[in-house]
C-alpha cells in the first residue's frame, strides 16, 4: 500500500499532466504546476474519490500546495 | 468592393476509412467500406448494431495528454483533422497575420458522449458534486474552434455553426464568405462528429432512419440501390484550410482548388424528410452556381449527399435533373457515404475533401453497393469503380434535418 503522500502526488501527476519530479511537497498547484481554477476543482474531486472523503468548498479553497493536500488528507483520514 | 477569391490550401481528415488524407482517399478510390460492428458499447439490444467508427485512432501525436482529457471524442477528431489541415497548408501564424486567421469548425450534435457520462455520474452519486468542471467546456460545440485558436494563436473570427448534417458544409461556406468579404485572410473550416453513443444510435434507430442490415454491415450503405434501407452512422471529422487567393499565391502555397461558390436554402417542408421533388436541394445547388458565376453546363461531378435513404436519394436525383437538364446525363454523381457512412455534422467536411481530391486527381470516386439502381435513379452514379474523367467543376451537397441545405462548388485552378 502506498503512503498518502505517494497517492496524493500520483493524483497530481495524473490530473495536471506534470512530471513526477516536479511534484515537490512545497509546489503550488497554480504557481508551480500550471493549474487553472478548473484544474484545482477537478483535483479536489479526484482527492475526494481516492480517499473516499468529502472536502467542503471552504476547506478546498485553502488547499493550494501539494503539502497542504497531504496534510488535509492525513488529518481527516485519521479522524475516521 | 469586388469579392475576393478563396482557395483550398490544406486538408485534414479523421474517418472510418482512414485518418490521414492519403489513406482515406486511397480506400475511397479502392471502394473499401469503413463500416463494421459497433465496438464502443454493448449494442445487442439495438435494432442497428453497426456503424462507421474511427479505428486505431491515436491523438497523442497531436494533443497534449492533459488537454486531451478535457475534450469529448468529437473534439479530438476535430482537433486532429484541423491540425493535419494546418500542417498540410504550411501556413505560419505570426504576429502579423494572427488576427486575420479564424476558425469555423462545428458539429451536428456535439459532446453526446460526455453528456451521457456526466448524466450517469449525477444519477450514480445522487448529487451534482462529482460532475467535472471540464464537462461544459469539454462538450460544447464551439470548442474545436476555441481550442484550435488557443493552440495556434488564431485571433480572427471564431465560429461554429450548427445545422445538423449540413454543419460542415455551412461552416466551410460561411468561412469562405468571411474571407471573400474581408473579415479574414484564412479560415480553418469544417465539422466533426462522434454520434455513435447509446443515446445517439438509439435516437436515430427510433427515428427509423438507419439501415438494419446487421448481417452485412459493409453493404448497408447503398445509395440509389433498390434494396437500400436507411443510412449508416459514421464518426470523424473533415477540415479544410481556406485562404484568400492572392495571399496564398504570394506565399507559394500549394493550392488544391478554388472554392468558387456557396449556396444555401431551406426546404420549409418537414422535420426529417425532403420534399419528393428535391425542390430545396435544387435551389441550393442553383444558388451555389449563381454565387460562383458558373453555368450549370460546366458541372462535371457531384459528390452527392446520397445517404442511402428511400426519399433522400430520389429527391437529390430529381433536383440534379431539374437543375442540369440533359447535362445531368453527362456528369458523374457519386456518394462516398457508401463507404464512410453518414458522418452527420462532419459529412460535408470529408466530402469537400473528396471533391477537392477528385479535381486534383481528375477522378470521380465510386459509389459502392449500387447493384440494382432504383426506379427513377438513373444517373451515372459511378457504380463500383472510380472513373477517370475531366473534372473542372465539382459540387458537394449536404442536406440536414430541419430542411437545411448547403452546396459548395470547387473549381480547378488553371
Amino acid at each position: 500500500m502506498s503512503s498518502i503522500e505517494e497517492r496524493v502526488k500520483k493524483i497530481v501527476v495524473e490530473q495536471l499532466g506534470v512530471k513526477e519530479e516536479e511534484v515537490k511537497s512545497e509546489a503550488s498547484f497554480v504557481d508551480d504546476l500550471g493549474a487553472d481554477s478548473l484544474d484545482t476543482v477537478e483535483l479536489v474531486m479526484a482527492l475526494e474519490e481516492e480517499f473516499e472523503c468529502e472536502i467542503p468548498d471552504e476547506e478546498a479553497e485553502k488547499i493550494t500546495t501539494v503539502q497542504q493536500a497531504i496534510d488535509y488528507i492525513n488529518e481527516h483520514l485519521s479522524d475516521s | 468592393m469586388a469579392k475576393r477569391r478563396v482557395v483550398v490550401t490544406g486538408l485534414g481528415i479523421v474517418s472510418p476509412v482512414g485518418s490521414t488524407v492519403e489513406s482515406a482517399w486511397s480506400d475511397i478510390l479502392a471502394g473499401k467500406s469503413g463500416i463494421g460492428p459497433v465496438t464502443r458499447f454493448d449494442v445487442s439490444n439495438f435494432p442497428t448494431r453497426f456503424s462507421g467508427e474511427v479505428k486505431g485512432f491515436d491523438h497523442s501525436e497531436y494533443l497534449d495528454k492533459r488537454d486531451a482529457r478535457r475534450m469529448d471524442p468529437f473534439i479530438h477528431y476535430g482537433m486532429v483533422a484541423s491540425i493535419q489541415a494546418m500542417r498540410d497548408s504550411g501556413l505560419e501564424v505570426s504576429d502579423d497575420n494572427a488576427e486575420r486567421i479564424g476558425v469555423s469548425v462545428g458539429s451536428g450534435i456535439g459532446g453526446l458522449d460526455g453528456i451521457e457520462k456526466a448524466h450517469k455520474t449525477w444519477l450514480d452519486n445522487g448529487s451534482a458534486k462529482r460532475i467535472s468542471p471540464f464537462f461544459v467546456p469539454g462538450t460544447i460545440i464551439n470548442m474545436i474552434s476555441g481550442n484550435l485558436s488557443i493552440m495556434y494563436g488564431l485571433k480572427g473570427p471564431n465560429l461554429a455553426l450548427v445545422t445538423a448534417c449540413t454543419t460542415a458544409t455551412h461552416n466551410i461556406g460561411i468561412a469562405a464568405r468571411a474571407i471573400a468579404y474581408g473579415d479574414a485572410d484564412a479560415m480553418v473550416a469544417g465539422g466533426a462528429e462522434m454520434g455513435t453513443t447509446p443515446v445517439g444510435l438509439g435516437g436515430f434507430c427510433a427515428a427509423r432512419a438507419l439501415s438494419t442490415r446487421n448481417e452485412e454491415p459493409e453493404q448497408a450503405s447503398r445509395p440509389w440501390d433498390r434494396d437500400r434501407d436507411g443510412f449508416v452512422l459514421g464518426d470523424g471529422a473533415g477540415v479544410l484550410v481556406l485562404e484568400e487567393y492572392e495571399i496564398a499565391r504570394k506565399r507559394g502555397a500549394k493550392i488544391y482548388a478554388e472554392l468558387a461558390g456557396f449556396g444555401m436554402s431551406g426546404d420549409a417542408h418537414h422535420m426529417t424528410a425532403p420534399p419528393e421533388d428535391g425542390e430545396g436541394a435544387r435551389r441550393c445547388m442553383e444558388n451555389a452556381l449563381k454565387d460562383g458565376g458558373i453555368n450549370p453546363q460546366e458541372v462535371d461531378y457531384v459528390n452527392a449527399h446520397g445517404t442511402s435513404t428511400k426519399l433522400g436519394d430520389l429527391a437529390e436525383t430529381q433536383a440534379t435533373k431539374d437543375l442540369l437538364g440533359d447535362h445531368a446525363r453527362d456528369i458523374a454523381v457519386s456518394s462516398t457515404k457508401s463507404m464512410t457512412g453518414h458522418l452527420l455534422g462532419a459529412a460535408g467536411g470529408v466530402e469537400a475533401i473528396f471533391s477537392v481530391l477528385a479535381i486534383r486527381d481528375q477522378v470521380a470516386p465510386p459509389t459502392i453497393n449500387l447493384e440494382n439502381p432504383d426506379e427513377g435513379c438513373d444517373l451515372n452514379y459511378v457504380p463500383g469503380e472510380p472513373q477517370e474523367r475531366q473534372i473542372n467543376v465539382a459540387l458537394s451537397n449536404s442536406f440536414g434535418f430541419g430542411g437545411t441545405n448547403g452546396t459548395l462548388v470547387f473549381r480547378k485552378l488553371d
